[in-house]
């Protein structure tokens, strides 16, 4: 009988440390899918942040890289310059990417460095057990925000898609979600587009990708769900920001 | 726009030859952020890089300076960044990195005054953070410290060596007179920069295991083991890489423990002595870690007192002291803030000494 279904080769079949409704053992496993499709495996390098997805290099069976906390657009760059024909992307979480990352996130992308940022968005910090993310909701509660993120004090939520889609160098920018098996083949579809930019020669591509955190949303599975497709959509809205393709 | 020649001599400031040094060491991934006084590094790389096929990028910090590096090095490439005290500083953590993910890189300190933005002058307060680590964690970087431009030269061709052999960063550190003088220097190596077979870079794993370059060991009992194989490694650099220069320690009354700027200046004494019944003589560390401890222990054994000359409050004179354990006196004079030791003051303290020690010998 043909198999339909099987773990992706580039997907190492182990017990996973993620928590029980976590968005990131999809999210790589559609990474591993692609590599498999494109049969990149061997020649695609990836970095792990820091964070939860540190240990992504457990489960994708390439080459990786650490990087410190906020600098992997600048690792990736450091590899990328030396090899210019090999597959390279980050790998990063909303602190590591939108708050103590910032800087080098906007000068990649304004660099137009060629290679592709999966951009993991669930609106809090994770590993450390909950505290408010530079993309926490307004209102949202967090072990840092009790009484819920207010904009007078912590600032409204940054929009990372909206902000590098205005820079030159960004080619395609993309915001999709895991909530459904319609919203994971739209994502799969969009860092698929993220990888054909990059294997083009096209320049910088960032997929964000709305995940859930059940354990430290202090939500069940269920309900983490319909917080992003209920709430997070309205301040993420999914969506192609920019693409290289529809533009003369 | 400048091709250099095997054995023409060049004019150059320590920077430049800095720069073209690691070029001809190999070196095509070179990150810089503007500092003075290294300015002349990073728009040299401007300049020569695209010319030799390599990359040279003006970045937005020193911090993605260093983790470019991490990158290029990652990837099994030459790399280098260079930078002065403040941004140095700023590397540290990266720095840790790359030492915890055994990265070979060099990185340059062409030290100004501290602390704080203090000044943009010639200084040696950055050795603790040299020598002593810098970053977080049990980790050291191989720190050489030239002593001309010449020297500069060609301690940068040595530091990529080094570092892709210990698989280790390596520190040039040099300050703000080293790298804005003007001296002749030649690049007349005549040997090719050493290859080093990189297994562990990453290149994409087409035809082998794939490789993973990190500094996380979060399962018990696994990094512990991992320091431990750190340690081994410098012991073992410890063992075979330190460097110095001794001039007259052979029957000297009083040795100079001195590096870099200061070594120059102590060298003058030296020459034009002018203490005639003293007998001087200068012991010049090159390698700052490994420290070169042995000889120091030795030269303590023989001499009256050891004089530690710095451009600093007093930093290095606590390795001779852990050096000499008492086997001797050990004194200090040193200039801060931009204030350079001239060798005037430096007879004056040598004087000093000896009066000191003819005054307890009066005494007992």
């Amino acid at each position: 009988m043909e198999a339909v279904y099987k773990t992706p080769d580039t997907l190492i079949d182990t017990p996973t440390h993620y928590c029980p409704g976590c968005g990131h053992g999809v999210i790589q496993r559609l990474i591993a899918e692609i590599i498999d499709e494109k049969k990149i495996k061997g020649d695609t390098i990836g970095i792990a942040p820091v964070g939860c997805a540190v240990l992504a290099y457990n489960y994708l069976d390439i080459d990786m890289c650490e990087a410190a906390h906020g600098r992997p657009p600048a690792v990736a760059t450091g590899i990328k310059r030396v090899h210019p024909d090999k597959v390279v992307f980050s790998y990063q979480g909303d602190g590591d990417l939108a708050a103590i990352g910032i800087a080098e996130i906007i000068h990649t992308a304004n660099r137009g460095e060629n290679i592709t940022v999966i951009f993991v968005n669930n609106a809090v910090y994770g590993m450390t057990n909950g505290q408010m993310a530079p993309t926490t909701l307004l209102n949202q509660k967090t072990l840092t925000t009790p009484q819920g993120r207010s904009e007078q004090c912590d600032g409204a939520p940054l929009r990372i898609c909206e902000l590098l889609s205005v820079l030159d160098g960004s080619q395609f920018v993309a915001r999709a979600s895991v909530t459904s098996p319609k919203n994971i083949i739209k994502t799969k579809q969009l860092i698929e587009k993220g990888f054909k930019t990059q294997i083009q020669k096209k320049g910088f591509s960032l997929i964000e990708v709305l995940s859930p955190c059940p354990v430290y949303w202090r939500m069940n599975s269920v309900d983490s769900i319909k917080f992003i497709d209920e709430e997070m959509v309205k301040t993420f809205p999914l969506g192609i920001f920019k693409d290289w393709e529809s533009q003369n | 726009m400048m091709l250099t020649d095997e054995n023409k001599k060049y004019l150059l400031t320590g920077n430049e030859a800095c720069a073209e040094a690691a070029i001809q060491a190999g070196c095509r991934f070179y990150y810089g952020y503007p500092i003075t006084p290294q300015n002349e590094i990073l728009t040299h790389m401007a300049v020569r890089m695209p010319q030799v096929g390599g990359t040279c990028i003006q970045v937005e910090s020193e911090l993605a300076a260093i983790n470019m590096v991490h990158g290029s090095a990652a990837a099994g490439a030459r790399a280098m960044t260079s930078s002065s005290s403040p941004g140095i500083s700023l590397k540290q953590e990266g720095i840790s990195y790359l030492a915890g993910s055994e990265l070979p890189c060099v990185i340059v300190n062409v030290q100004r005054g501290g602390p704080g933005l203090g000044d943009i002058s010639p200084s040696q307060a950055d050795y603790f953070q040299a020598v002593k680590g810098g970053g977080h964690g049990d980790y050291h970087t191989i720190v050489l410290a030239p002593g001309s431009v010449q020297e500069t030269a060609d301690l940068v061709f040595d530091a990529f060596d080094l570092a892709d052999r210990y698989r280790n960063p390596v520190m040039i550190l040099g300050d703000a007179q080293l790298g804005q003088m003007m001296e002749s220097v030649e690049f007349n190596k005549k040997s090719e920069p050493n290859s080093y077979k990189k297994e562990w870079a990453l290149t994409g794993a087409n035809g082998r295991k794939r490789n993973i370059v990190k500094s996380f060991f979060p399962v018990r009992g696994e990094l512990e083991e991992f320091n431990a194989k750190l340690q081994e490694k410098y012991n073992l650099i410890k063992s075979k890489e330190v460097r110095y220069e001794e001039i007259n320690t052979e029957n000297a009354d009083i040795v100079i423990v001195a590096y870099g700027t200061c070594a120059r200046i102590c060298k003058e004494v030296i020459m034009k002595n002018k203490l005639p019944d003293i007998k001087v003589g200068l012991l010049r560390p090159i390698t700052l870690w490994p420290y070169p401890s042995q000889v120091i222990q030795e030269i303590a054994e023989k001499v009256q007192a050891i004089l530690t000359v710095e451009m600093s409050a007093g930093q290095m004179v606590e390795d001779v002291k852990l050096s000499v354990l008492g086997r001797c006196p050990v004194h200090f004079y040193g200039r801060t803030g931009g204030g350079i030791p001239s060798p005037k003051d430096i007879i004056k303290k040598i004087a000093e000494i000896i009066s000191l020690k003819e005054n307890s010998t009066c005494m007992t």
